[in-house]
């Protein structure tokens, strides 16, 4: 039995049964989206009434149940999983659930943010502390009235029954008593190998809405009196705005105003995800989306260079002051710079043994150096959003990850209480990191402040392409030493990037740290003015790749089969770890690298199929594919990935195995041609002609994954499964043409290294 | 601005506008039909699908002048209670994750489906390669149109 105290979420469940007294009544029809049939027969009847036990669920009079998905959803389906997991404490049947998007609210909720592949797993036990908390309120509301003691009653599919006396109810018949009672001091939780729902995939709530072109978007907003506002931004970094000329446009059809406004007050303390690309943007307002795309076309405005500037990063409270040099910058001129850089000495950030030495006397040294350019998100729906803002109050609705770390520059700019600030959060059209940084919902604020009118914000593909925030260009030198018998004695990496190095954060105590006795990792870092942001494990999706390709290259030296060089690596680290802070459960990395081997036949390759494998650890999972490629027309394909992960408990296991299906094609299609490069500041690509996205034909024509059965609270998705298929596609790149590939994108022509 | 006669989803629908508006501005700004999505706005990604006399075409470089009254159809008059054969493998599939392409990838799926009741894996990706899936939803996609081609 696992007990646990109801402490955490007190303060919200005290304050909305209290709120939800009298019963909560909302009147709106609404499909039942839980089941995704079409037949309208199964469209729930809607309840006279609601009755809120807590902030994550309320119950009608008919037992219907609405629970709400905390969380901002951009794809990874916590709309669905999260609601199953309140469901199954609650003992719910499914079939009576609908979900709806909770509101941002940071006394009702804890983390609403979406981003880490950290959704279920810190919202895992206060989800189903709201649901567990709710069934054990019902038990008293029935106990209490049937007159028997709570723990005769037990729950089964959205019933109360009382074994002894023969009476049984509805959940809806008791919602309103449970809804007066007191939340209990501590509850029971469900025993995992218990679990009716989780575990047991469920189809994605919004998927009828979605199959039929519901609004459900942000940029699919109409209100009364809305305008459509564009922004007008630099074309290069190290550009700021001088002059605009706004009669250039003014007279154009439905053109209603024209200025220029600077997205934050000059004094405020930006937070991490404050990124200011271009503090000073022309906004143009207009009637209709087409009329002010072609006004921005049309607009006289002249750029200068910025020079070298300072400002202050208020990270959690902690100030520092930033500078930003001046200059527009090339990607021939980032490759030379990182050159020079990764010559240079480096900042050590662990050391075991005494490298250098054994590197000096070893009996075979291998080492190559990696790298990979900055890459843009590129998520379908181009950043947008929708402002209302009165006298009094601005309602916010965007595609945002992060809106608890926006709200507060909102009420800046705006010059109000961050209460008096509302967002919604819409469903995203995707967002990889991008969307935690929502500079873009302060301009739609300002702009609609101006003009006393709801507006909505449209980014065009090519600003949200050229904007900046990507992820950094990275290079990696690795060496290791073999001795005579081809163990692995020594290991160095040295890795930085522009501006940021891919090692931070303690990912120099991943493997094969901990597996090695002499063992060095450094960092370095060259400044730019092109901003960078979080992208789908942020760093990893570097580390991963190129790690995982460099230690297939060292099996191959040292002649031993690349999956069992890496058992034996992770063996040696558990039996006979090396230093201390090693950051991995050998067991579980051997686990997934086990079960991947077995899934894919990995000792049986068919002939004509090249296979390269790669495993990884990030994000609390782990993950481990094999890439089966056949070379068609002398042009790699990929055939197959076989994937193995272990994140713990899989609560919505389709719609995970949907999830690293998606990290795999990813993965493949930035491996392959990702890239984002600059010339005199000004980036290169601007639309999907020029930057070319994995399609259809380039996918693999099969994905198998696995999962590790366990009973381990969950850990994490949406990232783990993306940084190693970037090895693996090296890997069996290498095998289908016989040469080893080093810098990213593999398929794509690029300032190479010479 | 110019008033255009448009038949939409069966039915007859007017609107005053700039004669070079693309289509995809038509049905999101005027008409409220905002199934149809903006994704590159030069045909690159596919977001933006209708049918033109039941020809998978871009909205998004489709003058509203050059329309005439020949038929457009969107993702909303697809069918009418979203139980397309195409709609309902997408479902059985559970094929979207942020489901912002999703509406294109149907419609494409659709026109394909209805010149080549059985297309061969090779066909369905020349055919569907139109459309970027930035999730990676793929396989899912092109198990969904093969379902489909059953029924």
């Amino acid at each position: 039995m696992t007990l646990l105290k109801t402490k955490v979420g007190r303060r919200s469940f005290l304050k909305t049964s209290a709120a939800a007294g009298g019963g909560l009544m909302i009147s709106f029809s609404w499909l039942a989206s839980c089941t995704s049939s079409t037949s309208k027969a199964e469209v729930l009847a809607m309840p006279e009434e609601w009755f809120e036990l807590n902030a994550y669920l309320k119950i009608g009079e008919n037992g219907v149940t609405t629970i709400f998905c905390p969380n901002p959803e951009f794809g990874q389906n916590v709309m669905t999983s999260m609601p199953m997991i309140v469901a199954e404490e609650l003992d719910m049947d499914w079939k009576n659930v609908v979900v709806e998007m909770a509101e941002f609210n940071a006394t009702l909720y804890d983390r609403q943010f979406t981003g880490g592949s950290q959704g279920i797993r810190r919202a895992w036990n206060p989800l189903r502390m709201a649901g567990a908390t709710a069934r054990h309120m019902l038990k008293e509301a029935a106990a209490a009235e049937w007159k028997v003691p709570v723990s005769e009653i037990t729950t089964q599919s959205a019933r109360l029954i009382h074994k002894p006396s023969g009476q049984e109810a509805g959940y809806g018949e008791f919602a309103m008593a449970a809804a007066q009672l007191t939340p209990p001091e501590e509850v029971e939780l469900k025993e995992v190998k218990n679990f009716q729902i989780i575990g047991n995939s469920k189809k994605n709530v919004d998927g009828k809405k979605i199959v039929t072109g519901a609004k459900m978007y942000s940029l699919d907003i109409k209100q009364e009196g809305m305008l459509t506002a564009m922004i007008v931004h630099p074309p290069g970094f190290g550009l700021k705005l001088k002059d605009f000329n706004p009669e250039s446009i003014k007279s154009m059809p439905g053109i209603v105003d024209v200025f220029s406004f600077k997205t934050y007050n000059d004094d405020f303390g930006r937070n991490f995800f404050d990124t200011n690309t271009f503090p000073e943007l022309v906004a143009i307002v207009g009637n209709s989306t087409w009329e002010v795309m072609n006004a921005k076309k049309a607009l006289e405005v002249q750029w200068e260079k910025f020079t070298e500037h300072t400002f202050t990063l208020d990270a959690f409270g902690q100030k520092t002051e930033v500078s930003l040099p001046a200059g527009l910058e090339s990607s021939q001129g980032h490759v030379s710079a990182m050159r020079k850089e990764a010559a240079k000495p480096a900042t050590e950030l662990r050391k075991d043994g005494d490298p250098e030495k054994v590197f000096k006397e070893a009996a075979k040294v291998i080492e190559k150096t990696y790298s990979a350019p900055f890459l843009a998100h590129n998520m379908m729906e181009p950043i947008n959003c929708v402002a209302d803002v009165t006298a009094n109050k601005a309602v916010i609705s965007a595609p945002t990850q992060a809106p608890g770390f926006i709200e507060g520059a909102i009420a800046n700019r705006l010059g109000m209480s961050p209460d008096q600030v509302e967002i919604v959060m819409t469903r995203m059209g995707g967002g990889f990191g991008r969307r935690a940084y929502c500079h873009y919902m302060v301009e739609a604020a300002v702009i609609s402040q101006k003009m006393n009118k709801p507006v909505k914000l449209v980014y065009t593909r090519e600003d949200d392409m050229t904007f900046g925030i990507y992820r950094p260009a990275y290079m990696a030198t690795y060496r290791a030493a073999l001795d005579e018998d081809n163990n692995l004695i020594a290991y160095h990496v040295k890795a930085g990037g522009i501006p940021e190095s891919p090692l931070g954060r303690g990912a120099a105590n991943r493997f094969p740290a901990g597996a090695v006795d002499n063992y060095l990792a450094e960092e370095w870092s060259v400044t730019s003015n092109i901003t960078i942001g979080a992208f789908r494990a942020p760093r990893s999706n570097f580390l991963g790749g190129v790690e995982q390709s460099f230690l297939d290259e060292v099996a191959e030296a040292a002649g031993k089969d690349p999956i069992q060089f890496r058992l034996d690596l992770l063996e040696r680290s558990k039996t006979n770890p090396v230093g201390e802070n090693n950051d991995y459960d050998a067991d579980r990395y051997a686990g997934v690298l086990e079960l991947v081997r077995d899934k894919s036949n990995w000792d049986q390759t068919e002939s004509g199929t090249h296979r390269g494998v790669a495993a990884y650890f990030c994000h609390n999972s782990y993950a481990a594919h094999v890439v089966d490629i056949k070379m068609v027309s002398g042009t790699p394909k990929v055939e197959k990935v076989t994937c193995a992960m272990d994140c713990g408990v899989v609560v919505n296991p389709d719609a995970a195995a949907n999830m690293a299906e998606g990290a795999i094609v990813d993965g493949i299609g930035n491996a392959f041609f990702g890239e984002m490069t600059f010339n005199n500041g000004v980036p290169d690509k601007t639309n999907f002609d020029r930057y070319r996205m994995i399609r259809m034909n380039e996918a693999p024509k099969a994905i198998d994954v696995h999962f590790v059965q366990n009973e381990i609270d969950p850990t994490g998705l949406g990232e783990p499964p993306f940084p190693p298929i970037f090895g693996a596609v090296a890997n069996a790149l290498y095998k289908a043409t016989d040469k080893r590939h080093y810098d990213q994108p593999f398929l794509h022509n690029r300032v190479r290294l010479g | 601005m110019a008033k255009f006669n448009l038949n939409i989803n069966g039915k007859g629908m007017e609107v005053d506008v700039d004669p070079q508006t693309p289509m995809l501005w038509v049905l999101r700004d005027h008409l409220n039909l905002t199934g149809t999505k903006y994704g590159c706005g030069i045909a690159q990604c596919g977001a933006c699908t209708v049918h033109l006399n039941g020809t998978a075409t871009r909205s998004c470089m489709l003058p509203v002048s050059t329309v005439g009254n020949n038929e457009i159809t969107t993702i909303e008059g697809l069918s009418e209670n979203g139980d397309h054969p195409v709609q309902q493998a997408w479902l059985e599939h559970d094929v979207p994750q942020c489901g912002y392409c999703q509406a294109g990838q149907i419609m494409s799926a659709t026109s394909l489906l209805k010149s080549n009741p059985s297309p061969s894996d090779e066909q369905i990706e020349a055919s569907m390669s139109g459309n970027i899936c930035r999730c990676g939803t793929y396989v899912r996609i092109k198990a969904a149109v093969k379902t489909a081609s059953k029924r």
